[in-house]
């Protein structure tokens, strides 16, 4: 019996580490739910200005988001099954894609704010100082819960190049991913959240 | 729970979810153009959970996912359901 203890087991529980995962997800669901909820009461109270404010946002650039960001969550998805079944070149260009994606999202995202900041609406300007109550709330809320999707694209990308570094190194392999299930888990989120904000500011009818 | 749960979820499945997702989402917009009032939000809401749902059950792996995980996700929307629901009811009888 003591012979066989000499050989050193690995310590690791992916079950926790995931359930780890989901706890901060968790949070991060709620932080997201307490903007929508202020979104939603606000809304409650301005309807017209909200409506007119949103006709503001181009509907074709959420679109193409929406797009982008659905198609780079199959794509992190992919490269877990990808992992699975031991094909880490797969694994490696379907991160690649996920990442190129997570970019096409902030360039477009890149347009759409630098256009309205052209017209001088950003927050704190001078013509939002000027702008009705309504309007006024609906940009600072479009603004924050944008610019804060845009920094956990930006937070995303930079887990899964860690994740595609791992792939390529070797710690990430088909017995253990859990780094990359949890990585993509994030991503996820992200998307997640997006299904949410697309409809309520794009979309006000 | 089996094999520490590494189910494998096959590339057509999620090209089937992702078809799913995008035909929901043209829906939304075909919807919200139309004038239906305040069914308009709710329709858009309804049409996000559904989204989400596939998005918690598929990509996030939650359908092969523990029972605890599943139970304590569910959890979290209910909650955040809860909170919506007062705060309402709040604004509402003031």
């Amino acid at each position: 019996m003591s012979e066989h203890n000499t050989h050193v087991e690995e310590h690791r529980d992916d079950e926790a580490s995931k359930l780890g995962m989901w706890l901060f997800i968790f949070t991060e669901l709620l932080l997201f739910g307490g903007l929508f909820l202020v979104y939603s009461i606000f809304r409650m109270q301005y309807p017209d200005n909200f409506h007119e404010s949103s006709m503001e946002l181009s509907v074709t650039i959420g679109v193409i988001n929406t797009v982008v960001l659905l198609f780079s969550s199959m794509t992190i998805a992919m490269a877990i099954t990808a992992i699975q079944k031991k094909n880490k070149k797969l694994t490696l260009r379907l991160i690649s894609v996920t990442v190129l994606m997570a970019l096409v999202f902030l360039i477009n995202k890149y347009f759409e704010w630098g256009h309205k900041f052209e017209h001088g609406l950003y927050p704190g300007s001078d013509l939002m100082q000027f702008l009705e109550r309504g309007h006024h709330l609906y940009f600072s809320l479009y603004f924050f819960m944008t610019g804060l999707h845009a920094l956990h694209i930006i937070v995303g990308m930079i887990l899964l190049i860690i994740c595609f570094v791992k792939v390529n190194k070797g710690s990430i392999t088909n017995d253990k991913f859990v780094f990359l299930e949890n990585g993509a888990l994030y991503w996820h989120l992200v998307d997640l959240i997006w299904i949410f904000l697309f409809p309520l500011l794009y979309l006000i009818s | 729970m089996e094999n520490h749960g590494s189910h494998i979820t096959e590339y057509k499945v999620l090209i089937k979810v992702l078809f799913l997702l995008l035909l929901c989402t043209f829906l939304t917009i075909s919807v919200t153009g139309f004038n239906l009032g305040a069914f308009t939000v709710t329709i858009a809401l309804l049409i996000a959970g559904f989204k989400s749902y596939f998005v918690l059950s598929y990509f996030m792996h939650l359908k092969y996912e523990s029972l605890l995980l599943r139970i304590l996700v569910s959890m979290v929307f209910v909650l955040f359901i809860v909170i919506v629901l007062i705060t309402f009811i709040d604004y509402s009888f003031r």
